[in-house]
């Protein structure tokens, strides 16, 4: 093609693929709300993803011997551990399902920002783990009557998933295409996501133990500052994982 | 462009650094060992030169890591991929080193070899975020694919590393002693630089260090173009 | 309305795609044919987006590949040799989420949807699970999901793998019927007559280039397999 043709075909058309392209927030939703969909249909993923988080629960009491005052100080790390290691069943499970029959490729054919699929990704992965962080909190309340229904728990738990969420989805989204991918995604996940996981159990400690607020506010805000750096790189790099 | 002036030998400028490398190498070992002065700890205490060392070589290696990594997936272009590769694998023996020379000391100072404490912990995870790296590698087929990845994974493990170093500093209970700048309240086995000779041999330990990881990285560089090299002449028989 | 010119690709060191060169104008339904690994997905998978070029140029009505890619997709549909569904959604569910992602406004949509599962013959199906349906019913569900945005070229990726004898015939009916609205095809094939019948133009994949191009009509069906043996023949010397 030569110089005077290219020029041509970009004057005619420049402003053109901007309109052509499905706005960022009806394809994160739209892909979201078909997880959804789907879960809410086959219950196959949840299903599995809440039994273990209650067979792990019950487990660890069993190992730890969990008395009235281990209890306070080891029931965060119980949760957190759980909650990581049912995401990750849900984790491999939910991009297996989009790489195997070749979706992936079918959401990567559509005119869509590929950060909004990654985010639509994200967020129906973020909102099984949250069902899960629910479940053990009610379970633990009902089984240790150790109340964990207090506010700042609650923030610390949506800001400790959506950071693992965050970096889970991305890194899933490369073990699906390595050998072994089950036995992958726990080997690249969990020593990235220590700071999260880390951060999240101490703050989620020193609140259940009724630590002043001076003392733990960091953890939270450790936190934040971890959720904003990972949603960020992922939003750069995920382009990186699906283009070839 | 490669790094490669000749395929069979490697460049003067490499082969001078290589024998800096040795030189320096010996010298500051042997300074550790007998020019600087014994403290109250004993002779373990000369472990530290190459410990702090070791970790320093460990830690720029797995910097040009992290740089390379982001330039592969700016550029595309193979030698920074190959430049990231070599510099993680680098990074691992010297911090594989610096966490083994760790627990020496430990042994007899706080009379265990290992500690969860959360200095020896980030260490530890750090070493296995950048195994992990390298399972990552060997499990993909297609290069394309493998350095994309691997330049992906680069930059998370990285940032994640940098995260939980800084949440070790945010920590005020760690027993590990810091030797440059004020230790903390509860540091066990803390120690001074109270003599010129020891700084002498601190820094030059560090210099060594520097350069020796500089030096294993360029030749890591070498080998695996090297290898390419075959493959290209491999593929290129094969296919006439 | 496909232009390609001096394209390679390259798996690592390894050259699938050799300078190749292909021009098809807008209505053409163009049959693209050669032996397994000439480079036939390699070729589709560039032309859909979803991989990126060595070396060359490709223009599809008038965008830029790899620049213009989101342009590029809104105006193509692609049905692969795997259905590109959800099991565990409708056919209607599975068109309707496609079709929020190729943002077809929301009054449009369910007409739309109804639409293409008539044109397919699935209307009465619509409401079942994907799950239940025949290898047949999914690719014909396919090629609803790859017009459904009324896109100006087609691609089609071996179509016609997994499908039995009737399977087969409905599907030609249905893209016969499909290349009449004017739609400018690409279609994978190993099946030479079929290819033949049903295209407008033959091109033959050998070496990484097109070794062949004519308008269908002019070729023979009988002398067809001595040609096609004939371009890829040098290609399987070595």
């Amino acid at each position: 093609m030569t110089m005077t043709e290219t020029a041509q075909s970009t004057s005619q058309q420049t402003a053109a693929p901007r309109a052509l392209k499905t706005p960022f927030w009806r394809a994160m939703i739209a892909l979201a709300a078909k997880d959804l969909r789907i879960e809410v249909r086959g219950r196959e993923l949840i299903n599995a993803m809440l039994l273990f988080a209650a067979l792990s629960v019950l487990i660890f009491s069993f190992a730890l011997e969990l008395d009235r005052t281990a209890r306070e100080t080891s029931i965060a790390g119980v949760l957190w551990v759980t909650v990581v290691f049912a995401g990750m069943l849900g984790l491999g499970r939910s991009l297996a399902a989009e790489k195997d029959r070749g979706n992936l490729d079918a959401l990567l054919l559509a005119p869509v920002d590929r950060a909004a699929l990654f985010f639509g990704k994200m967020l129906s992965n973020l909102l099984f783990m949250l069902v899960v962080a629910l479940l053990l909190v009610v379970l633990s309340t009902v089984l240790f009557n150790v109340s964990l229904f207090k506010p700042w728990l609650g923030l610390v738990i949506v800001l400790g998933t959506v950071g693992f969420a965050t970096v889970g989805t991305l890194l899933s989204s490369m073990a699906v295409h390595t050998r072994a991918r089950e036995t992958m995604l726990p080997i690249l996940l969990l020593p990235v996501s220590l700071p999260i996981i880390l951060s999240a159990v101490r703050a989620s400690t020193a609140i259940l133990t009724g630590a002043p607020q001076e003392d733990w506010i960091a953890w939270p805000q450790l936190l934040f500052a971890a959720d904003l750096i990972l949603l960020a790189l992922a939003y750069v790099l995920f382009d990186f994982v699906v283009e070839e | 462009m490669t790094l490669v002036d000749s395929p069979a030998r490697p460049s003067r400028l490499l082969t001078g650094m290589t024998i800096l490398a040795v030189v320096m190498f010996v010298a500051a070992t042997l300074m550790a060992l007998f020019y600087a002065p014994t403290d109250q700890q004993g002779h373990v205490q000369r472990i530290f030169y190459m410990h702090l060392g070791a970790f320093m070589g460990g830690a720029l290696a797995f910097l040009i890591g992290a740089v390379a990594s982001a330039l592969y997936l700016a550029r595309r272009q193979k030698r920074w991929d190959t430049l990231a590769l070599s510099a993680i694998e680098i990074g691992l023996v010297l911090s594989g080193f610096n966490i083994v020379s760790g627990a020496v000391w430990a042994r007899p100072i706080w009379n265990t070899w290992w500690t969860w404490d959360p200095r020896l912990t980030s260490a530890a995870v750090m070493w296995l975020t950048y195994a992990a790296y390298m399972m990552l590698r060997n499990g993909i087929e297609d290069p394309d694919r493998r350095a994309r990845f691997g330049g992906v994974y680069g930059i998370v493990a990285f940032t994640s590393v940098i995260f939980t170093t800084v949440i070790t500093r945010v920590r005020p209970d760690t027993i590990h002693p810091v030797v440059v700048g004020p230790s903390p309240q509860n540091a066990q086995g803390s120690f001074e630089i109270n003599s010129s000779a020891m700084t002498v041999t601190l820094v030059f330990n560090i210099v060594t260090y520097v350069i020796l990881a500089l030096t294993l990285i360029w030749h890591r560089v070498r080998l695996e173009e090297l290898a390419e090299r075959v493959q290209q002449i491999k593929v290129r028989m094969f296919s006439r | 309305m496909i232009e390609v010119r001096g394209l390679v690709k390259a798996f690592g060191l390894l050259p699938v795609l050799r300078g190749l060169n292909l021009s098809v104008e807008r209505g053409a339904f163009v049959a693209l044919l050669g032996p397994n690994g000439s480079g036939k997905t390699t070729l589709m998978r560039i032309l859909a987006a979803l991989s990126k070029p060595t070396a060359g140029t490709v223009t599809i009505g008038g965008w830029r590949l790899p620049e213009e890619a989101a342009a590029v997709r809104a105006q193509l549909g692609v049905v692969a040799h795997q259905p590109l569904l959800y099991d565990g959604l409708t056919a209607r569910e599975n068109l309707e989420f496609y079709a929020r992602l190729y943002s077809l406004s929301r009054e449009n949509r369910a007409a739309r949807v109804d639409e293409v599962l008539a044109r397919v013959g699935l209307a009465a199906r619509a409401d079942d699970l994907v799950r239940t349906f025949s290898r047949g019913m999914q690719q014909r569900l396919a090629i609803a999901r790859a017009i459904l945005h009324r896109p100006h070229v087609l691609l089609f990726d071996e179509p016609y793998t997994g499908l039995d004898q009737d399977a087969a015939a409905m599907l030609d009916a249905l893209l016969g019927d499909i290349a009449r609205d004017g739609h400018t095809i690409v279609m994978t094939s190993h099946d030479l007559f079929r290819a033949r019948a049903l295209s407008t133009h033959v091109a033959i994949l050998s070496r990484g280039q097109i070794g062949y191009y004519e308008r269908s009509a002019a070729i023979q069906p009988q002398e067809l397999p001595a040609l096609y043996a004939e371009v890829t023949g040098a290609a399987s010397v070595r």
